[in-house]
């Protein structure tokens, strides 16, 4: 049988995924580490320590800023020395917590041993309340809040809850790693957050360029189901490799065939997506009582001599990371936070990383040298290219154009600026640049008409 | 044989006269009575439809025009006075002359002031550059160099000087429509007046990081000192935010702020002879120097409790 994958759309990078073998080790603590209070989708936290305060590893540093918010927890212990603005990796200010290093001193209650605690409690409201306390948030990329996620609006029910285990971003070998050497805890934290939905089927997609994730996942899921039956309904899927396949949308189409909406949220088709490094940060904050305070990021790059999967305490500059492999290649032109598809240029080596940090990618001046572009020959291939079913080549015109009604009636807010039609364009025209600003202009249109209308229910009422 | 001709023409011609009927009666019926004056002062304006005034088009300009009440919120930038003049003319309003004004860059960062710490090899625009990260020099307020207003201008008055990679604005060309304005991401472009022989004073700058982080990112940045607002004896200046502004109507040109600014934010153009930038400094010190003189004799003369006050 054909392996699965998503119906539309996609394109095949080379994998490159030459740090896979990198066993994931702890990085020491730096003297200094800058926590910011943005780190999740929503309302920025709010600081809740003050200048001078000692901290302990996992103690609150800020409390959730809104509903769609979440906790930011201490990574270090020792003394907050400021509280304060601080350039985050483009170069925006971002408030951030300094807190200088002392030791390595715990909160009470949290667990740092190794045992596996395999038992699932039965209430899933205490879970969901402990992963919110722990401050999850989704490390797939788009950081939204778990405890949000996992609590569906009145009217939708979830069938099935996705493990994301595809990692198809080039380069990036993380989840991979987690998968390989943390298995037990993700099979756990995908139980876990099985049950806060009430028991759904669960399936751990993972890419068939993974294939010992793939047995290794299946022998742990046998050995769990004789410990608990609460481990039934779990199974793990091998899909065909092909970005992006670990979109959200895209896995649900590739593991339940069901098309999420245009604009719906993968609820309204009964699907929960939670990545790999979710379900173990789940496991930690339930089962260990252990808030986000570290995350498994790649250093990589074909120019970067010593790859290198490393547990990074939240907070850590990136020139502390790179610094203590051996630092900058000359080669390297570029620095990547995250993978080359998707990730995000790195402008300030001074900035730290974040809960959702995934990777540091070192590229050369060849691999990234964009070529000029040059006229669009409607030859298709942005269409074909893009997992969203959008066209690529008529939003950039529209957009040239400036006419945000047609850009709306073209559904370019479905835009996941995966850049597929960027990767597949033979003219080198710089859709996804383009698409992205189209899409942030008629994203403010929508809101603001929503809040328009938002305005005007309230008026009528009174 | 003629018969069939002289019907042809009949036919013809009573089936003209009919249907010229229909029309005209349409014509009556489905009649748009529109003020023939929107067409006259359509002719006059420059046509060049760069919505400078505010109004999609000259046509659009001219349909508002004549609805309003007055002119005082409708004005062509790019006609000026002379178009303004006509306008009013034609639909019989006053038009309050208005201070000829041009587009001005508010960033001094030159590539050898500036230093760069990354390389931007993105798309060239400024807009998705601003979308992406905050430039490639240390200021996140500064002119990105993409050239975006550049090729926003309908008149082709900017161009970028390869030299120091910030836009320069020929003032001969230059309508004031403010197209420059809109397009620049990072908001550097002000339309100001232009200044009695296009003398005029402004600071060139943005920054509103705090002194020492917009000196480190820039040596000619503003640093929010305040010696400008200290300076000026017209109270023409605020610093704000770590900015300082200039209010081009309070602005008598005396050039004292431009010669006192510390980084050389203060630009000053068009003037007739060249900034003596001592002679002013050692004016204005003096000036200081007999104020704060006659402030301590003014506070020395009355009781002790004054003197305290001082103190403190």
């Amino acid at each position: 049988m054909a392996k699965r994958t998503f119906s539309i759309g996609g394109v095949h990078p080379h994998d490159s995924k030459i740090s896979r073998s990198c066993a994931i080790e702890p990085l020491a603590i730096p003297q200094t580490v800058y926590i910011s209070v943005a780190q999740h989708i929503g309302a920025p936290a709010k600081p809740v320590v003050a200048v001078g305060d000692k901290v302990k590893v996992g103690e609150v540093l800020a409390e959730p800023g809104g509903f769609v918010s979440a906790f930011i927890h201490s990574s270090v212990s020792g003394t907050v020395k400021s509280i304060a603005p601080r350039a985050d990796l483009a170069g925006n200010p971002q408030m951030t917590i300094e807190i200088a290093v002392e030791g390595d001193e715990w909160a009470e209650g949290i667990d740092t041993s190794d045992t596996l605690v395999t038992e699932i409690p039965e209430d899933g409201k205490q879970i969901l309340e402990k992963i919110r306390l722990g401050g999850v948030v989704g490390l797939g990329g788009a950081t939204f809040p778990t405890h949000v996620k996992l609590s569906p609006p009145p009217g939708s029910k979830c069938e099935m809850l996705i493990i994301n285990g595809c990692e198809c971003e080039p380069y990036l070998t993380s989840d991979f790693r987690t998968l390989l050497e943390k298995g037990e805890q993700v099979v756990v934290g995908a139980a876990l957050i099985k049950q806060v939905l009430g028991g759904v089927p669960c399936t751990i997609g993972i890419e068939e360029n993974k294939p010992e994730a793939i047995a290794h996942i299946n022998e742990v899921i046998e050995k769990l189901k004789k410990v608990s039956p609460k481990y039934e309904g779990i199974s793990v899927l091998s899909l065909k490799k092909r970005y992006p396949q670990g979109g959200e949308k895209q896995l649900i189409d590739a593991v339940m065939h069901r098309q999420v909406p245009s604009g719906g949220l993968p609820i309204s088709v009964g699907a929960v997506v939670q990545n790999v490094a979710t379900a173990l940060a789940v496991y930690d904050a339930v089962q260990k009582n252990k808030p986000i305070v570290d995350n498994s990021v790649t250093v990589t790059g074909e120019c970067f001599p010593a790859q290198a999967n490393l547990l990074v305490r939240v907070g850590t500059p990136l020139r502390f990371i790179i610094d203590s492999l051996g630092g900058v290649p000359e080669n390297a032109v570029k620095i990547i936070s995250g993978g080359p598809m998707m990730g995000k240029a790195v402008a300030n080596l001074d900035a730290a990383t974040l809960k959702g940090t995934s990777a540091l990618l070192f590229l050369t001046a060849e691999q990234t040298a964009r070529k000029a572009p040059s006229a669009c020959i409607r030859c298709g291939r942005c269409a074909e290219a893009c997992p969203m079913g959008l066209e690529p080549f008529l939003l950039n015109r529209l957009w040239k154009a400036g006419d945000n009604e047609k850009l709306e009636a073209n559904a370019v807010a479905d835009c996941i600026e995966c850049g597929c039609c960027l990767y597949s364009c033979p003219a080198n025209i710089p859709l996804l640049d383009m698409i992205r600003m189209a899409k942030a202009d008629v994203m403010k249109i929508i809101r603001a008409r929503a809040a328009a209308a938002k305005a005007a229910a309230e008026a009528t009422k009174k | 044989m003629s018969q069939t001709i002289i019907w042809t023409i009949v036919i013809l011609t009573v089936l003209g006269l009919l249907l010229s009927l229909v029309l005209y009666l349409v014509a009556q019926r489905f009649k748009v009575v529109e003020d023939p004056r929107i067409d006259e002062v359509e002719k006059v304006m420059p046509g060049a439809n760069c919505g400078g005034c505010g109004f999609a088009g000259c046509r659009a300009f001219a349909e508002a025009a004549v609805r309003a009440p007055n002119l005082d919120n409708n004005y062509c930038p790019v006609g000026g006075n002379e178009v303004m003049g006509k306008v009013a003319a034609i639909l019989g309003y006053e038009v309050k002359a208005k201070a000829p004004e041009v587009a001005v860059v508010r960033c001094n960062g030159t590539c050898s002031v500036r230093p760069r710490t990354s390389n931007y090899d993105g798309y060239p625009s400024c807009k998705v550059k601003a979308a992406l990260y905050t430039g490639d020099t240390g200021c996140s307020f500064g002119c990105l160099g993409c050239g975006d207003c550049v090729e926003a201008c309908q008149f082709g008055a900017i161009s970028m000087n390869p030299e120091t990679g910030l836009p320069v604005v020929d003032e001969a060309k230059c309508t004031a429509c403010g197209a420059c304005s809109r397009a620049c991401p990072k908001g550097l472009i002000e339309i100001r007046p232009k200044g009695p022989r296009g003398m005029r004073v402004w600071v060139s700058c943005r920054n509103q990081d705090k002194g020492p982080a917009a000196k480190k990112a820039c040596a000619s940045a503003c640093i929010g000192c305040g010696i400008c607002a200290k300076t000026c004896t017209h109270d023409a200046i605020v610093v704000e935010n770590n900015i300082a502004y200039i209010d081009p109507a309070k602005c008598k040109l005396c050039r004292e702020c431009e010669a006192m600014c510390p980084t050389g934010a203060i630009h000053g153009i068009n003037f007739p002879k060249p900034l003596d930038k001592e002679g002013i400094k050692a004016r204005v010190q003096e000036r200081q120097k007999k104020a704060r003189e006659a402030a301590a004799a003014a506070a020395a003369k009355p009781s002790e409790e004054t003197n305290e006050k001082e103190d403190k």
